[in-house]
């Protein structure tokens, strides 16, 4: 049960806005994707596309070698949860859950209440009179029972305290290893669920400016410290990232294939090759007055 | 437990080679499953897989079909050889090299090294500490 998500050349407008623009990527499916990408770079838009709550202008998106636009037998099989949770003005959060069971061939009854005990959700409130954080605890709730082959959460963790967010990120791990699926999280948390990523995508201005296993994206950063002019020497044809410069040491982030000759030849020149953590490469990758290629 | 120094699934890889080199983990030992790991430590199964596979590809841990992974019988035997040239390689050597560099004689650094620590070592002990205690707790 693992669907793949292809995306080709797909664009998106908002009147002059683009907000998706020439995109392509695949995804083989049955992993743990995380979605980066600052705020208004697209992610909510491509999202929305692949659970097909719009269409796109330009280019296609398949899940599962189909298209989901109007499209009811690939719709049930998505599952977008966005930050404040898809919720009718109004309704219980009971009627939340019940309506849902109708609606999804693989809800699991039983773990939604499981998960609503765990979160503590009040059954008969309303879900507009919940707090952010029991709404969003709404919201994991109704994605994680749905099961769909396809589950994406978007920031769905807003209000959310950080026991929270952890029983949730736990509760993901151990229900995507019992029934493991295509799950995609976009967030801005990156230090506290990295690690959780098998492959990590990342959107800047409506680009994709990576895509790579998390341990391979990692490698390609590094941070690059010595002496300013050996360090110049050393990042020469590679990308730079992002430079700081203290008297005459210098350290530079650099993004790139380095091979083991060469890391030889740094610490030789004493110069010290340090790793980058997700959250920096992914704050140097969208900085807009960084280099784009 | 982790840092970002190097790539998790090495790190996870060294984790359990200290396990066996400290005896933690004995001869035929079963280890964690990839999905108690990855729970435990919160991190990608593919990631913990990953480490497994380094450890199974080095001869350190054995698979049994259907049933788990397994503590190689030579596996702590061939890690202290291991860590051994790893010793002089990345400790003594660079020692000597410095030593060179400034004109200590070697012997000097060997009456040094027999005559025991010359001062108390308790603050150069900063590193040793496991790092398993703070484990889990994040």
């Amino acid at each position: 049960m693992t669907h793949g998500i292809d995306v080709r050349n797909l664009t998106a407008r908002f009147g002059d806005v683009v907000a998706l623009d020439n995109l392509s990527f695949s995804l083989t499916g049955g992993k743990i994707y995380g979605l980066l990408g600052r705020n208004g770079s697209g992610k909510t838009t491509l999202l929305s596309i692949i659970a097909a709550f719009r269409a796109a202008d330009d280019g296609i998106v398949l899940v599962d070698g189909r298209e989901p636009f109007e499209n009811g037998r690939v719709t049930e099989q998505v599952c977008l949860i966005r930050e404040a949770g898809n919720v009718v003005d109004g309704a219980k959060v009971q009627d939340v859950l019940k309506m849902s069971s109708n609606f999804r061939p693989h809800w699991d009854a039983e773990y939604a209440e499981r998960l609503a005990d765990m979160f503590e959700l009040p059954m008969k409130k309303k879900v507009s009179s919940l707090s952010r954080g029991q709404q969003s605890a709404v919201g994991i709730t109704v994605g994680m029972a749905t099961r769909a082959p396809v589950t994406m959460f978007d920031e769905s963790y807003l209000g959310l305290d950080a026991p929270s967010r952890y029983a949730f990120y736990d509760e993901l791990l151990r229900d995507y290893m019992e029934q493991p699926r295509t799950i995609i999280m976009s967030t801005h948390l990156i230090e506290e669920v990295s690690r959780l990523f098998e492959e990590v995508l990342i959107l800047d201005q409506g680009r994709l400016v990576a895509h790579d296993e998390t341990d391979t994206l990692l490698r390609r950063g590094m941070s690059v410290t010595g002496p300013a002019s050996s360090v110049d020497e050393f990042t020469s044809g590679l990308t730079v990232l992002n430079h700081q410069q203290l008297g005459g040491t210098k350290s530079t982030t650099v993004f790139g294939q380095i091979d083991e000759d060469k890391r030889a030849k740094a610490r030789a020149a004493g110069v010290e090759l340090g790793p980058v953590g997700l959250q920096d490469l992914f704050i140097h990758l969208t900085n807009g007055g960084g280099e784009q290629r | 437990m982790f840092d970002d120094r190097s790539p998790i699934y090495y790190q996870i890889a060294e984790a359990i080679k200290n396990d066996i080199l400290s005896g933690a983990l004995g001869a035929d030992d079963q280890v964690m499953s990839t999905n108690q790991y990855a729970a435990f430590y919160r991190i990608n199964p593919a990631t913990a897989a990953k480490g497994f596979a380094q450890l199974v590809d080095e001869g350190v841990l054995y698979k049994r079909r259907g049933i788990g992974m397994f503590v190689s019988p030579d596996a702590r035997q061939r890690l202290l050889t291991e860590r051994r040239e790893r010793f002089f390689a990345e400790v003594v050597d660079p020692m000597v090299d410095e030593a060179r560099v400034i004109g200590i004689p070697l012997e000097e650094i060997v009456d040094r090294i027999q005559a025991g620590p010359q001062h108390n070592g308790e603050e150069t002990t900063g590193t040793q500490v496991p790092e398993d205690t703070r484990g889990g707790a994040q």
